[in-house]
Formats: C-alpha cells, sequence, structure tokens
C-alpha cells in the first residue's frame, strides 16, 4: 500500500494536462517505475498522482513519419522501444540501448518518457537520444512547443518541462541518423538489474569507403550530472581515419567529462571507464556501420 | 475505494481496492492470491511477478486500479483447471529440482510462462537475459535455467531431439 | 533403498503452484502492523522520545518506545542453550535500546491498523539524543580511550582466544620460534573479508498473537524451539507461555538462525491485549537490522621446508562483531579453527583470534560460520606461499591437506572419512588444471585468462563446543502410511524431503508412504534445535534412523501378535510385513493399521518417539576451480568454468544435493566479485536494498558444476557428513588465486570488485593512462 492521497487516470493528454494545471502538486506517473519508488521511499509520500499510464492510445508506439523522422511516443516502453521494427530499421542502438536497462519487467513497464523526463544522468536511454539530437515535443496549456535534447537537461533531476507541460513525442529527425550507425555500452557491476557506472554512446557516419570518420556523436550517462555530450572530441574526430579516431577518442573525452566521486564509484574508476569505452563504443558504431577496425 | 473490473486466471473479476494499492497488495489481500510474493516491494526481487494481458510485470510497483479492464494471470491459474494437473512448465521445474526455498519460484514461473508463449527457441544466454529480473538466492540459477529451457523444448516437442 | 535416490521434493509441487504457506500468506486479515523507529546516529543514547503527535494520528494504535520496554538483556544466537553460566550466550539487547549503538538501532514501535498510517506516525516521533562519535572499525574501537558501546566490555572486545597446538619433540619451543627458523622457506601475508549479507530473498516476518493466555508467534525461522525459549527469556516470562510455528520460509542462509524480531513481535501483541500484530521488515531493513557475514582481517605467518612441507603456521584474525554480540566470538573462533584443521602442521600452529564491538549493525551466522573467511585467508595463503617458492599450488596442497584419521587437539573432532585428495584430481580433471596452468602463463594484452583452486573442510554440526540433540516421531497411519513429525525445519535446503527419505529407509517404506509434517509447532513438534551448521542430516537423520527402527520393530511386534509369529521371522519391506526369510508378503501394513486402530481384540496406537543425543562430528571436504577471464582496463572478471567437487559422504539425494551447491557456488561468487555492503563515516548502510547490493543475477555468472566423491563415513547416519553450507567456502579463494594466475595481481580482500581492480593494476602497470 502506497501513501498516496489520490490517484487522477487521466483520459486524454488534455484531460492531463487540465488535471496538472489545476493541481499545482500533483505529479505525474506513467509507467510507475520511479514515480512509486519515490512514494515508498517517502519522498513523494503523501502525493496526488495525475496517472497517464492508461494513455498508450495517443502516446505509446513507434512510427515513420511519411518525412522519414522517426516518431516515438514517450509512453513507449524500454520494450516496446526494443521490439519496435521501426527502431531496428533506423535507429537499432537506440532499442539496444532500452535493452540494458533494469531486466525484462521494468523494460516491460519502464517508458522512454520517464526515463528523460526523470532527467537522471544514469538514464539507459538517454544518452543516445542525446547523441541523435532528438526534439522533444511537449505540449502544455498554451500548447505544442518543441525543445532539442540538448536543451532539456537543467541540472540534476531537473529538465525544460513545466508543471502543466507533457512530453508527447521524441522525434528522431531523419538527417540525424541517416549513414549513421551506432553502439551504446552500459558499464554496470552487474550485467543485469543494474544502473549504469557509465553509460556511453557513440555515433558514426563513416566516410565513403569506410575508412575515415565523416562525423561523429559522443554522448555518456554518468560522466557529469546529466547525461552530456563530448562536442570537442565529436569536432576533433571528423576527419581522421578510424584506426587514429580509435586511438584519439578516448583521451580526447577525459578532456570533457567531469564524472563525480560518489560510494557507487570514484572518479578516477570512471575516467578509466570512459577512456577506455569511449574506444570500445567507438569501434563497435564503426563494425555495425561496416568499417573495419 | 474504486471497483476494478478484470480477468484473473482465467475468471471475471470485479471487486473495490483502494486506489493506494499496489496489484500485489490486491491479489495477495482481496484475492489471496499469495504466490505473488513480496521481496522488496521496488521491482528490484521479481518474486512478485504476474502477467498483465500476457506480459511479465513487476506486480508491486503496478497500481491496482492500472489494472482495469486487463488479464492477470499468477502461478495459482496455471494447474488444468478440470483435472488439477500441474502445467507442462510447473512439472519442468519440479522434476529440474529447479525449487528450493520455493519464495522465487512462482515469479520466475510467469516469467517462464511469458517465455514458452512466446513460440520462439531461445539459446541459454537469452534465457539468462530473459529471467534476468529475478532474483533467487537458493539455485544459482542452473536448474531454473534446466527447467525453462525443457519447458521451451517441451512446448516445442523438441525433447529427446536434437534442436 | 530410498536413500540414496533423486526422490522429486516432497514440497515441490505446492511450491510451484503457490500452495506452500509462507508467513505472511497465513495471517488472519484484518490485522495491526507493527513499525520500526530506527536511530538515525550511530552512536549514543535516547534522552528523550516524544510521541504525543503521532499517538494522535489516524489509525495508531500504540506506540512502545525504548522507555518502556522490560530493562531484561537477552541473547539472540540460534545456539542450544548451556545449563552452566560460562557457557550462555552473551546477553547483550533489549527489545528496544536506549543506549544507540549502531545506525539504525531500533528505538520505538509504532503499531497501527495498517501500513501508511505506522509509517505516518513513524515520521511525526521527534528523537532526543546524546550523541557520540561512532566507532566503525576495530581499530577506533580499540583504540586507548575509546567509549565503552557495552558496558559489560570496556575495552569493547567481546571476547578473545589464543590456542596453541602441543608442539612434538624438536629443537623448537613454540611456532615462534619456527617460523623464525631461517632454514625454511617463510611467508607472511595480509587477508581481509567484507561485510556481506544472506540475501535470501523472502524478508524477516513474523506475527503473533495471544490465544488461551498463551503468546503465538507465527515465523520466518530456521529454529522455531530457539524462538521459544529467547521470547520467554526475553519478556521475562515461562518458556511454556510461548508458542513458535514455522511455515514454510524463503530462504534463511543462517539470518534466521537468530532470532530477530520475535520477541519484540511477542511484546507488541501483548501490548495492544493479545490482537493480531505482523511485524515485516521491508528490505532496507532486512539489510540494515538483521545479521550478515562478519568482515575479518586476517595476519598469517607460515614456513614450509624445501619439500614443500608446512611446518608451522600462525594466524591472528581480528572480527568486526558490530554493536551487538549475536553468535559473537564463535564465528571468528570457527574461521582461525577451520583455517587450522585443513591442513596439518608438522610442527605447530598458533591461532589468535578477538571479537570487537565497533558501531556497526551485528553481524552474525552466515552459511559456513566463519569458514569462508578462513578459508579465503588459508587458500590465498597456500597459492601465495605456492608462488613466492616456486611450489605447484595443486601438489603444494596435496602434500599438507587433513589425513584419515587426524584428531584435533582441541575438541578432538576427528577425520573419520575424506575424499579431498579425490575431490581435488576430479576438479582438476573437469578444469583440465594441468593444461591450462601451463597455457595461461605469461600472457599479454588486455584480456587474460587464468584458472585457480582452493580447498576447505568443515565440520559437521557443533559437537562438542555445543549440545547436538534431535527427536523424531513417528505416528502409524489408519491406511499404513506413516506420520513423520521433527523439531528441525525445512528451510528450502530440502530437508523434508531427505528426512522422508531417511524415514523410510529406516522403517522399510516406500517414500510415498511417508508424510512429513512440514511446519514446526514448538506446543507439538518435537524437540530439534533447527536448520544451522550442516547438522540437520546428519544429528536429526541420526534420530530418524533411531526412532525408524524403533517404529519398525512395533509394527514386527504387532504383526507377530497378528499373525502368531515371532517378529524374527518378520520384516518390513517395501511397506508390507513380510516373511523375513523369503521376502514374501504375510500381511498387508493396510490391514495391520486397520487391525490396530479398531481391533475388539487389542487396539494400539503404533508410535515412535526417540531423542539422539550426538556426540560424535565428522569433517566434509571439497575443492573448487574456476576458469576466468580478466578484462584488465575494464577492471571486470568473467568466470568462464567454475566446479565445486564435494566429499558429504553419502549422498541422500543426488540431484538436491546438486542443486544445494549450484545456490552455494552463487553464493560464493557473489563473495568474490561484487557483493559488500557499504557504509558511510556516520555507519549508516549505503546500500541496503538489492539494486544497489549486488547479488548475482542469472547473467552474472557461467553454467555452475558442481560433482561428488562419496565417502561412507562410518558416524553419519547413512554414511552422509555436512553438506548445506560447504558449498558456499572454496568459491571466492578459487576466483581470486585464478585471477592471480591470469595477471600476476594478487587481491588480498574482498570483493574483488572492478574499481579495486583497476586500482591494483593501475599500480600494478597492467593499465596506463596519462592521468
Amino acid at each position: 500500500m502506497y501513501d498516496i492521497t489520490s490517484v487522477y487516470q487521466a483520459k486524454s493528454v488534455d484531460d492531463a494536462i487540465a488535471a496538472l494545471t489545476a493541481d499545482p502538486q500533483a505529479v505525474v506517473i506513467a509507467g510507475g517505475t520511479d514515480v512509486l519508488i519515490k512514494i515508498r521511499e517517502g519522498k513523494l509520500a503523501g502525493c496526488r498522482l495525475v496517472s497517464i499510464h492508461g494513455l498508450t492510445q495517443e502516446l505509446a508506439g513507434v512510427t515513420l513519419a511519411e518525412n522519414g523522422d522517426v516518431e516515438i511516443g514517450p509512453l513507449t516502453t524500454f520494450r516496446g522501444c526494443t521490439e519496435s521494427p521501426v527502431i531496428q530499421k533506423t535507429v537499432p542502438v537506440l532499442g539496444e540501448a532500452a535493452d540494458t536497462a533494469g531486466g525484462p519487467q521494468l523494460r516491460a513497464a519502464g517508458t522512454l518518457g520517464g526515463n528523460l523526463c526523470n532527467g537522471i544522468t544514469s538514464a539507459d536511454t538517454a544518452s543516445t537520444q542525446l547523441a541523435f539530437g532528438a526534439i522533444l515535443r511537449v505540449r502544455g496549456p498554451q500548447g505544442v512547443r518543441e525543445v532539442p535534447i540538448s536543451e532539456w537537461y537543467q541540472g540534476v533531476g531537473k529538465v525544460a518541462l513545466a508543471h502543466d507541460e507533457l512530453l508527447v513525442k521524441i522525434v528522431i529527425p531523419q538527417s540525424h541518423y541517416r549513414g549513421w550507425s551506432g553502439h551504446y555500452i552500459k558499464y554496470a557491476m552487474r550485467n543485469a538489474m543494474d544502473i549504469a557506472t557509465l553509460g556511453v554512446s557513440c555515433l558514426v557516419k563513416l566516410t565513403a569507403d569506410k575508412r575515415g570518420v565523416e562525423d561523429l556523436r559522443l554522448a555518456f550517462g554518468v560522466a557529469g550530472p546529466v547525461p552530456m555530450r563530448c562536442l570537442e572530441t565529436e569536432q576533433a574526430m571528423v576527419g581522421l581515419p578510424v584506426e587514429e579516431a580509435a586511438e584519439k577518442i578516448g583521451p580526447s573525452a577525459l578532456g570533457e567529462v567531469q564524472p563525480r566521486d560518489s560510494w557507487r564509484a570514484s572518479r578516477a574508476f570512471r575516467l578509466q571507464l570512459v577512456e577506455e569505452l569511449s574506444k570500445r563504443a567507438f569501434v563497435e558504431a564503426v563494425r555495425k556501420g561496416g568499417g573495419a577496425l | 475505494m474504486e471497483i476494478l473490473k478484470c480477468t484473473v486466471n482465467g475468471r471475471p473479476a470485479e471487486l473495490g481496492v483502494d486506489p493506494r494499492e499496489s496489484l500485489a497488495d490486491t491479489l495477495r489481500e482481496r484475492l489471496g492470491l499469495t504466490s505473488v510474493k513480496k521481496g522488496c516491494e521496488v521491482g528490484e526481487c521479481g518474486a512478485c511477478t504476474v502477467l498483465v494481458d500476457g506480459v511479465a510485470i513487476d506486480s508491486c510497483i503496478y497500481l491496482a486500479v492500472w489494472a482495469q479492464g486487463k488479464s492477470i494471470l499468477t502461478v495459482e491459474g496455471l494447474r488444468d483447471p478440470d483435472t488439477g494437473e500441474l502445467s507442462d512448465i510447473q512439472k519442468a521445474f519440479v522434476e529440474e529440482a529447479a525449487v528450493q526455498c520455493g519464495f522465487c519460484t512462482p515469479g520466475i514461473i510467469m516469467s517462464a510462462v511469458e517465455i514458452v508463449g512466446s513460440g520462439k527457441q531461445y539459446t541459454r544466454e537469452e534465457l539468462r537475459k530473459l529471467i534476468s529480473g529475478h532474483l533467487c538466492r537458493c539455485t544459482g540459477y542452473e536448474n531454473i535455467l534446466n527447467a525453462v529451457e525443457r519447458a521451451v523444448n517441451t512446448a516445442h516437442g523438441f525433447v529427446g531431439k536434437e534442436s | 533403498m530410498e536413500v540414496g535416490k533423486s526422490a522429486i521434493r516432497v514440497d515441490a509441487a505446492d511450491k510451484v503452484s503457490g500452495g506452500a504457506k509462507y508467513t505472511d500468506d497465513l495471517i488472519p486479515r484484518p490485522h495491526l502492523v507493527a513499525k520500526l523507529l530506527h536511530a538515525d546516529i550511530a552512536n549514543g543514547v535516547v534522552r528523550a522520545i516524544h510521541t504525543q503527535e503521532a499517538a494522535r494520528l489516524p489509525g495508531v494504535v500504540k506506540i512502545v518506545t525504548c522507555f518502556d520496554v522490560p530493562d531484561i538483556q537477552y541473547p539472540t544466537p540460534g545456539h542450544p542453550w548451556s545449563t552452566e553460566t560460562a557457557h550462555q550466550d552473551v546477553s547483550d539487547r533489549k527489545l528496544l535500546e536506549t543506549r544507540v549503538r549502531y545506525y539504525g538501532d531500533d528505538i520505538a514501535a509504532v503499531v497501527a491498523e495498517d501500513e501508511v498510517s505506522a509509517q505516518r506516525a513513524l515520521k511525526a516521533i521527534r528523537v532526543e539524543y546524546e550523541e557520540y562519535e561512532p566507532l566503525l572499525t576495530t581499530q577506533a574501537a580499540t583504540a586507548e580511550g575509546a567509549r565503552p558501546i557495552h558496558d559489560e566490555r570496556p575495552n569493547n572486545v567481546l571476547a578473545s582466544m589464543d590456542l596453541r597446538t602441543p608442539m612434538p619433540e624438536s629443537d623448537f619451543k613454540t611456532v615462534e620460534d619456527v617460523l623464525a627458523c631461517p632454514a625454511y622457506h617463510q611467508f607472511e601475508g595480509h587477508y581481509q573479508t567484507q561485510m556481506v549479507q544472506h540475501c535470501h530473498i523472502e524478508p524477516a516476518v513474523s506475527y503473533a498473537y495471544m490465544e488461551g493466555g498463551k503468546i503465538v508467534v507465527v515465523s520466518s525461522t530456521q529454529i522455531p524451539h530457539i524462538v521459544r525459549r529467547v521470547c520467554g527469556q526475553a519478556l521475562g516470562i515461562p518458556w511454556g507461555d510461548i508458542r513458535v510455528i514455522k511455515p514454510y520460509i524463503g530462504g534463511g542462509f543462517g539470518n534466521k538462525q537468530e532470532v530477530l524480531y520475535e520477541p519484540l513481535n511477542a511484546f507488541l501483541t501483548r501490548a495492544v491485549g493479545g490482537r493480531c500484530v505482523k511485524l515485516e521488515l521491508t528490505r532496507e531493513e532486512v539489510f540494515q537490522n538483521t545479521r550478515s557475514r562478519h568482515a575479518i582481517s586476517f595476519d598469517v605467518k607460515a614456513a614450509v621446508d624445501g619439500d614443500g612441507n608446512l611446518m608451522a603456521r600462525w594466524v591472528k584474525a581480528v572480527s568486526n562483531q558490530g554493536s551487538y554480540a549475536s553468535h559473537g566470538h564463535a564465528i571468528v573462533a570457527n574461521a582461525v579453527t577451520g583455517f587450522r584443521q585443513l591442513y596439518l602442521d608438522q610442527l605447530g600452529c598458533h591461532a589468535e583470534a578477538c571479537t570487537v564491538y565497533t558501531n556497526l549493525p551485528a553481524p552474525g551466522a552466515m552459511r559456513g560460520y566463519g569458514i569462508p573467511q578462513g578459508d579465503f585467508a588459508g587458500e590465498c595463503m597456500m597459492e601465495d606461499i605456492a608462488r613466492k617458492f616456486g611450489l605447484d599450488p595443486y601438489e603444494f596442497r596435496l602434500r599438507n591437506i587433513m589425513p584419515l584419521g587426524y584428531v584435533d587437539p582441541f575438541n578432538g573432532i576427528t577425520c573419520h572419512s575424506t575424499g579431498l585428495r579425490e575431490c581435488m584430481e576430479k576438479g582438476a580433471e573437469f578444469i583440465h588444471w594441468k593444461e591450462l596452468r601451463e597455457k595461461y602463463q605469461n600472457q599479454t594484452g588486455p584480456v587474460r585468462r587464468g584458472v585457480g583452486m582452493a580447498v576447505f573442510s568443515y565440520k559437521t554440526g557443533v559437537w562438542p563446543i555445543s549440545l547436538e540433540t534431535a527427536s523424531a516421531r513417528m505416528v502409524l497411519n489408519q491406511d499404513g502410511s506413516v506420520q513423520l513429525q521433527l523439531g528441525a525445519t525445512e528451510i528450502g535446503q530440502g530437508g523434508d524431503t531427505v528426512f522422508s527419505q531417511m524415514a523410510a529407509e529406516s522403517i522399510g517404506f516406500p517414500l510415498e508412504r511417508v508424510h512429513i509434517v512440514s511446519f514446526q509447532d514448538t506446543d507439538t513438534a518435537p524437540f530439534d534445535t533447527g536448520a544451522y551448521a550442516s547438522r540437520q542430516t546428519y544429528v536429526t537423520g541420526m534420530a530418524i534412523k533411531q526412532t525408524g527402527e524403533i517404529f519398525r520393530e512395533k509394527l514386527l511386534r504387532y504383526a507377530s501378535e497378528m499373525l502368531e509369529r515371532p517378529t524374527a521371522e518378520l520384516d518390513v519391506r517395501n511397506g508390507e510385513i513380510v516373511d523375513a526369510a523369503t521376502g514374501e508378503q504375510v500381511l498387508r501394513m493396510y490391514d495391520l493399521a486397520q487391525e490396530s486402530f479398531y481391533s475388539f481384540r487389542r487396539t494400539e496406537h503404533i508410535a515412535a518417539e526417540s531423542t539422539h543425543q550426538c556426540k560424535d562430528n565428522t569433517f566434509a571436504f571439497g575443492a573448487c576451480f574456476a576458469e576466468v577471464e580478466v578484462d584488465i582496463p575494464l577492471g571486470k572478471v568473467k568466470v568462464l568454468r567454475v566446479v565445486n567437487v564435494h566429499d558429504s559422504g553419502k549422498l541422500i539425494n543426488p540431484k538436491l544435493a546438486e542443486a544445494q551447491v549450484h545456490g552455494g557456488m552463487s553464493m560464493g561468487l557473489g563473495y568474490a566479485l561484487s557483493e559488500e555492503m557499504k557504509f558511510d563515516a556516520k555507519g549508516r548502510l549505503l546500500n541496503g536494498n538489492l539494486l544497489d547490493y549486488k547479488l548475482p543475477t542469472a547473467m552474472d555468472q557461467p553454467d555452475l558444476t558442481a560433482l561428488f566423491v562419496e565417502t561412507d563415513d562410518p558416524t553419519g547416519p547413512f554414511g552422509n557428513k555436512a553438506l548445506g553450507e560447504p558449498p558456499a567456502i572454496p568459491v571466492a579463494p578459487a576466483v581470486r588465486n585464478a585471477v592471480l594466475h591470469a595477471t600476476g595481481v594478487a587481491v588480498n580482500d574482498l570483493p574483488l570488485s572492478p574499481q579495486k581492480l583497476v586500482e591494483k593494476f593501475t599500480q600494478a602497470g597492467l593499465i596506463h593512462n596519462g592521468r
């Protein structure tokens, strides 16, 4: 039994927004794998919930827009993402990243939207969405606005979402994924049921001969207070032969990350992981893109 | 209190629930389905796993009111309703000595029901991943994997044959 | 023969179908709920608790604080009681404490109509403390001027021991003389183990109510009869006024070989007029407020001659006992004793051990009872000696292992049977020891492989350190089947199944005619101290065998009356009365039973009950071999293959024995690589949940192989010896030794966690970086 004051089950996105507008203290709940745990911990005890759990018609599922953009409903579960034929065809690395979260039951309940809206740095799908430069479509009483994911994270647990707004779509534009291959590595203490000690997502666009880096994206979870990209490293790798990039990407990334010391892992240890895993993720991304290393 | 209408173990159910209840609470406390175990209440151990519309979820972090109109299956619903005979999956767990203290068992069996029901064949590594949402301290998962493998093979008629 | 068969578990069908009932499944609904208020300091005194506001909240029935409980200190470990004061367990705990000794200590309890009301009340209670500096390490607790954690132990040393084996005639007077002799290879080492938790999946839970003037406690416990005694002691009431019922339990591993919250639960039901009160711990409380495995620090020295004979060893072990005595010094005493017993020193062994109170949660019994720690130190030491002096680690061990006929000079425990050499051979063959030791030498590159091994010995039960006694009862049913009742407990290990097999064997019945009563109710179950020390198949087994023989005699006597033939001509086979000479059935057991119940001639309700006091002990043995792959830059160890080979004497049920070994191996792998309770500087547990505490999932280990060498132990009731705990013992040192083989880096403290490995590999120059 949870210490909840009330649960309002929204009937539509508009209804949910109206409910949130009417109650400045209400808390949105979607998959429940995060909010319910906070309630049990006492952090949100006694709260009033606005549940969007049932809005799957409006908010779940992955589709390919006519213009080739990948459109992900935020209520799409991790599992739904991994199993989506659209994801597998267009941005398979996102499905692979989603497949590393928690365990099967959690992946059947937790949502991609929740993974972004809770703003945590260890979110397994966040770094890949960051690397893809996803556009987050948000709806509030005033209507719809779009937030580039680069502007989404505003601090630990804080995202660019007002109290009365809902994330209604995650868009990965075709231009952001076509011609790219990617690889995500979750480093954790266990191979399941764990949170990332470090998450690395590397996307690469190879030159026509598959020997050079035409463009690159490198994003991390847990290398800083929020998911982050290494923009300088991305720039520095452009134009390099893949062999050279493989050697340089790790040391370069070290200059950009700010992991912290915590009881879970030391800064020094995380730095070692950044260096080593940047390379490994890059090598695997190149391999997936048809390159050889 | 709210009225929850759903199907539980193949039978329609209509009952009053407190909106604060987890589905695990409702199944245990109101319906007496005590196979649904609570080991952590935060979705980390998998002991409370049930199928909701055929999908294995942790019922401890699933609000009961979300089950409106859905179909729920627990281990109590697996025996043959007429003869009381154990299902093939349950038999596999019995025969492979996959059961020790038994506390994680019903949850893992429910994941196995989904796995077997998928109609697919799996490698042992894939099965490890598919049951990785369950913690067991007695078995080292060894005989559990054997049982799930056997159940999958039984369902596909591969027992005794090279697959 | 029923013994030796891989019979299906008697409880399996119930456990796969939801029919098996555990404590929380049985509680009458509705009931009251108790929740505990835990101190948020690690060391200090509660000066005042303000409960007025909390008491007014809706749903709150009763609040009891540390100022309201009896001024009685009681012992909590699941040891048999001793009538001699000197041998009684340390009584150092009250139901609730004003003297806060660890972060999370229990200082008040709320009883409410439901959980949410109880939680809200806890939040509304205000506490005033006088706070002291937390003493978290044994060094801090024993430093000059350290404040006593218990007044009875002003120096915070719970107990210490110093044992020197008698030395044979030689030029050396003491072990220290041998260790200083330049003619021998001299070795010194330091090894350290960590605190880990049992992680039974069912949390600690009980409920209590009053009936007929007595307090009934239903609890998930390994030791119902001991719980009854301790509840009586804690409340200061006659033990017979307590009735304890033990249903199925969702794992124990030693944590439930402890009286946890049953006494407080009994107290709380009485405080609310006997209404039913449930006291279930959350997972976080299970971590913080129940027992764990002791962290023990070992310093060792050894002298070895040129042929690889162990001449002498010295070990000093310091055990961090945390805030309460629990099983206390018995654990580290066992650790150093096991360290000593496994190998025979040519000249002598000197073992020192000391147990220190600190302000951490109190460890207690956990599968292996000190031996996993002592074996880690001992088997790392053997490996390191072999490496340092160019000995083959396998041969070096073999040369020095405990010989058949060994008699411990202190407690007289004798090696009645040993298959250790054969275990080593079998394990080495499985893993391809020689080939891989050779193959994996001198590797380079970031990913390297290695193989390692470790061996162990483990005694069976607690005699003569403590009492060993068990009773069994058998009652003939009207249909010619038998009811088997024990005080010994099924805790998931398969006890009920092997007990039934033993009973069937000793009476001459088929297994399906034995009906075991799984639940223990101290009002009706025979006495037995419970499930611990891998004792039940041995000690309870003797009681079953003896009772079965009595029962069989009674059946034969009654049959003899019915058939008017001498008993000597009759026998019980496959559940029927047969002619002993021809084996021909002469009377159906069904008819015998019907006659015995309903005869106008002479009824007799055939039953047998007897007590066996076991005054023997014997060593079980085994070996673990592991092959690992170490990803050096990531600090990751992947166990590729692992095998445990056990000599547990004759196996009662090979399939269940194998399953038992798998579980222990998994626990051992977690101990080796990932599990560790972590605390902050205030003594607060940081990772007390199943996400942050890393017990292995199915994806974290390879297939586990369990093999056996079946010796026939002359003291075991059916040739059997300890099995339950041993599988968890040798895995961690085997993995550590394999990592050493792969990388050349000796990690001397557990666990071999990735961060630690990266640090060690960096120090060793295996990881180069510019930072």
